[in-house]
């Protein structure tokens, strides 16, 4: 059995479709070969999350779309559209 | 009180509202600038704490480098037109990056969730050339008025429109308590230095800046300056700002293409129907 190690990509969207734009995104390898740092990149990996999905890119989580909660309905907080997506690689 | 000349402007006061933060490069003369690495690099004041919540006026009264800094009308001009008079002393801390450091801080703010109108400001100060292979802090232009927690936001790496300070000594950056921030690695041979201030206000943060342009037309569209990394969320940043704007001014009708006057319209006029 080949040893495997996963890479997980963060990708947050401009909106929830798939197909829409980058705006931040993070990348942590597990294989340790990357190694990935704030502020290492100004351009996104992927222009979208589908596009990452072309390249192998496994998504494994989903955002909800979580109704505001009332009063809070003009409040921002964390990005809101987050995918994480993964790729097994053999070490 | 500062000459008006020193204070900021109604447009640099919104830039601050969109932004979270405001620069001004090489606003310290080199003289002040080489005193203050003198009083770092020799430890001639105090690297932690000094007693926190007293006048800023009680600090460093004698320090020819940081206490100069703090005293230059330009520096007093910028504090009063974000604070008001009689600011408070909170925190200072030298950071220092050493050199060969290559792993970047992760972003924070320096906050709790903080849900007040009214803020405190942190002064960002470089006292040496600062290029990107050196680091600098990296800002996350509009990111002040997020409710966030502290390291809560560790998970993000990189935003679209990330802003690292590439800046020559002197610089000044001005920033709101709430703006995301991280300090930058370190790919130099030599110590990098960043000097932070925190301050609080003592009086109601309204008109304290240079308000003869209030009605300048541009602060509209600067108001409504989109960063791009929040996405969708752009309008919900716009709202927020026009707020903020209105607490700044003390006018609650302030609009900006009618986006909170629409939401907050709720008649309670009453007519009988067919009555004309």
């Amino acid at each position: 059995m080949p040893e495997l190690r996963q890479k997980l990509l963060v990708l947050y969207s401009h909106t929830p479709d798939l197909n829409s734009h980058i705006t931040a995104w993070a990348l942590y390898d597990g294989t340790g070969k990357e190694h990935h740092t704030t502020g290492d990149c100004d351009t996104p990996p992927y222009k979208s999350v589908l596009d990452a999905m072309k390249q192998g890119w496994r998504v494994i989580q989903f955002p909800q779309l979580i109704p505001a909660y009332p009063g809070l309905e003009l409040s921002t907080s964390y990005l809101r559209f987050e995918y994480i997506l993964e790729q097994l690689e053999e070490i | 009180m500062v000459e008006k000349k020193h204070l900021l402007t109604s447009v640099q006061m919104a830039n601050f509202v969109a932004d979270g933060f405001l620069r001004f490069d090489e606003l310290v003369p080199e003289e002040i600038n080489r005193e203050v690495m003198r009083e770092l690099d020799n430890r001639l004041i105090n690297f932690g704490y000094e007693p926190q919540g007293q006048p800023l006026t009680n600090l460093w009264q004698d320090s020819q480098g940081i206490g100069k800094v703090i005293r230059m009308p330009e520096v007093e001009g910028i504090i009063q037109s974000l604070l008001g008079i009689d600011p408070l002393y909170d925190h200072h801390c030298p950071h220092q990056v050493g050199p060969g450091h290559l792993e970047g801080q992760v972003w924070h703010a320096d906050a709790i969730i903080d849900t007040r109108q009214h803020f405190d400001i942190q002064l960002f100060y470089f006292p040496h050339d600062t290029p990107r292979e050196m680091g600098g802090t990296m800002f996350l232009p509009g990111s002040h008025l997020r409710r966030i927690h502290e390291t809560d936001i560790g998970r993000y790496q990189n935003f679209i429109g990330q802003v690292p300070v590439v800046c020559k000594a002197g610089t000044l950056f001005v920033g709101h308590h709430g703006i995301w921030h991280c300090a930058q690695p370190n790919k130099t041979d030599k110590l990098r230095y960043m000097f932070k201030i925190r301050l609080n206000p003592t009086v109601r943060q309204l008109k304290m800046w240079n308000t003869d342009d209030l009605e300048d037309e541009r602060i509209g569209g600067i108001l409504f300056r989109n960063h791009r990394w929040y996405g969708n969320d752009d309008r919900l940043e716009y709202a927020n700002r026009i707020k903020f704007w209105r607490f700044l001014i003390g006018d609650p009708q302030f609009d900006v293409n009618y986006w909170l006057t629409r939401i907050e319209n709720t008649p309670e006029r009453r007519v009988l129907a067919g009555v004309g």
